[in-house]
């Protein structure tokens, strides 16, 4: 009797999409032991790879990395399933619909910086609206607004200026699509 | 780097955030100014136009005065004034009590604000 094998064809972009979400949750995680004033106010660094991987691969890939990176990070931090995972997902999820929109601006004009802020915008008002409507119902989520949008404006500002300077580095697209090589 | 779009979504942006600040944080403004004797309602006014009106306590009578969005107690017989000295009041929820001569100024909005909150 020969024993049945299940073999999952592994493509290239598999390994890519792979290689990026560790690198996303792996930020994930080192902001996570970052203290923050106000719970919820974070650089969102993951963010910086997510655009990365927006800009050189395309939307489809953002959305694995960005997906794998919420799930993951869940499974690390042993939030899944949680109300903060709940917030993070939905934060991605609305995050990415706003970079589907945003991308098609023209490039000539609006460059990372642009999209980098609106994505913090969109991530904060997904998760502010989750949060409004099923953790903290009534006004009290109004009164953080203001903290939560002049925190995206300004996180999300340093880390699309990051993924400027990323890109404009000659070596960063090489290293990015290098191969991986098995130990 | 910035391109001239990027400079224009960071200041629509910067905008965006200034007007959240002013509009969650102003506080509710009331429109009707609720006036207490005894405990009971005498008189409830819109704080649209201006109006004076004159309430009869033990001690004397109270003086109260209301401006387009803004109320208060103008003058009153209590000994230490302290509704007196708390000035104009327009935003819902607050209120001006002389509790010697028995008269109150409420501010009231659309909805009801609460006293305090427990959680």
């Amino acid at each position: 009797m020969t024993p049945s094998v299940i073999e999952l064809p592994v493509s290239h972009e598999d390994r890519r999409i792979a290689r990026l979400a560790a690198l996303a949750i792996g930020l994930t995680l080192a902001e996570a032991a970052l203290p923050s004033p106000v719970p919820g106010v974070k650089p969102g660094l993951a963010n910086i790879v997510i655009l990365l991987v927006l800009l050189q691969h395309g939307w489809h890939a953002a959305a694995w990395v960005s997906g794998l990176r919420v799930v993951a990070g869940g499974l690390l931090l042993g939030s899944l399933f949680a109300p903060g995972f709940w917030l993070s997902a939905t934060g991605a999820l609305t995050s990415l619909l706003v970079l589907g929109l945003v991308r098609h601006l023209p490039q000539r004009h609006f460059g990372p910086v642009s999209l980098s802020v609106l994505a913090a915008f969109g991530h904060i008002g997904g998760q502010l609206a989750l949060a409004g409507v099923w953790l903290l119902p009534g006004a009290a989520v109004l009164k953080l607004l203001p903290v939560f949008a002049a925190a995206a404006l300004i996180f999300g500002a340093v880390n699309g200026a990051v993924v400027a300077r990323l890109l404009a580095a000659p070596t960063s697209g090489e290293r990015q699509s290098a191969p991986c090589t098995p130990p | 780097m910035l391109r001239a779009g990027d400079i224009g979504v960071l200041i629509t942006g910067a905008i965006a955030v200034i007007a959240l600040t002013v509009w969650a944080w102003s506080g509710d403004r009331g429109d009707v100014a609720v006036i207490r004797a005894a405990g009971q309602i005498v008189q409830t006014a819109a704080l649209s136009r201006p109006q004076r009106f004159t309430v009869d306590g033990p001690l004397g009578v109270t003086h109260i005065e209301i401006e387009s969005g803004r109320a208060r107690i103008a003058a009153d017989p209590s000994p230490r004034q302290l509704c007196v000295k708390q000035g104009w009041l327009s935003l819902s929820g607050q209120a001006a009590l002389c509790l010697p001569n028995q008269v109150s100024l409420e501010i009231r909005g659309r909805a009801p604000a609460y006293d305090t909150l427990g959680y």
